[in-house]
């Protein structure tokens, strides 16, 4: 069996990415379930931080490849 | 293909080589199908909404108002809701930002062309070096270049000995970290979508040709394929939206007053 040590690095770097947005995802969805019309001021900063979380795990992803 | 040719060397999984299409008129260049995706993308975004703005009437048609949403969602929720009461100015360059990236990405997904431009590293950088230029430029206009250089190196608020490890941060920030992250992070996302549907396509194609058993599992991957296209056309709506959605905020942070 062959194969990469880059992939199986990535899958554990993609760990913290994957709690980051799960938790961010969770803080969303209490936020608007205790106050339903701050939804469209959460709504940006969640996907924000969503954004930014997710980031990480596709600059591993890209690492992945190029190391 | 030559996925498919190395034969007893088995499946070679898609790799970056993937990526770097050949020139399609002889050697030159800059001919190659991203280039011809980005003039197409333009082409495609301009005679969209020329039509859909040319006979505006107070009872929109299904074109009308399909234009319409696309623009009252950045000028609203990207304008209005990020910068505050000076949006105006930057809303072309944001609806511009929004559709060519929206329409680049979707050529990812869309039969025949699939090839998601952004991919290419180079188109990123060149958009995020534009939002750079941008920010940089509303916020030295807003408040004058020392001014706004002391608010970057030195934010307020702050007891004086931390300026040491913070000053070098914030000028990383403004100057490498925010043009970069916004430029790979577009590019990381179209590059894995693509290469993603490749492992699942490419690998389902393959396993066609091997034994029966394996034949038999060949559907799964590509129904699974055909599941992971819906959520890249998530993706790359979001990251559409999240590109505009950045560059937005560093506006509105150039054009912000002291507290």
């Amino acid at each position: 069996m062959t194969g990469s040590l880059n992939v199986v690095g990535y899958g554990l770097a993609a760990i913290g990415p994957a709690l980051a947005v799960g938790m961010i995802f969770a803080a969303y969805i209490s936020g608007v379930a205790r106050q339903p019309e701050s939804r469209s001021v959460l709504q940006p900063i969640a996907f924000l931080g969503f954004a930014l979380a997710e980031a990480l795990a596709l600059f591993g992803l890209v690492l992945a490849f190029v190391l | 293909m030559n996925l498919l040719s190395s034969g007893e060397d088995g499946f070679k999984p898609p790799s970056v080589a993937d990526f770097e299409l050949p020139p399609i008129f002889g050697d030159n260049p800059y001919t190659t199908k991203p280039i011809f995706l980005v003039f197409l993308s333009v082409i495609l975004v301009s005679i969209f909404f020329i039509a859909a703005s040319r006979k505006a009437l107070i009872m929109p048609s299904k074109l009308q108002f399909a234009g319409e949403s696309v623009y009252g969602f950045v000028r609203n929720n990207l304008g209005q809701e990020i910068i505050g009461k000076e949006f105006m100015r930057f809303v072309p360059y944001l609806f511009t930002l929004f559709t060519f990236i929206l329409t680049n990405n979707l050529f990812g997904i869309i039969p025949l062309l699939q090839f998601p431009t952004m991919s290419r590293v180079s188109f990123p950088y060149v958009l995020a070096l534009l939002t750079f230029v941008v920010f940089h430029y509303v916020g030295i206009r807003h408040k004058g270049l020392l001014t706004y250089l002391k608010e970057i190196m030195f934010p307020p608020g702050v007891p004086k000995p931390v300026y040491v490890i913070l000053t070098p941060i914030e000028i990383s920030t403004y100057l490498i970290v925010r043009p970069l992250t916004l430029s790979l992070r577009l590019f990381a996302n179209m590059f894995a979508g693509h290469l993603l549907l490749l492992v699942f396509f490419l690998g389902g194609e393959y396993m066609l040709q091997g034994a029966i058993g394996i034949k038999l599992v060949a559907p799964f991957a590509f129904g699974f394929g055909i599941v992971l296209t819906f959520f890249e056309l998530m993706v790359q709506c979001l990251q559409a939206y999240i590109f505009t959605l950045l560059t937005a905020m560093f506006i509105a942070g150039a054009l912000a007053d002291e507290h």
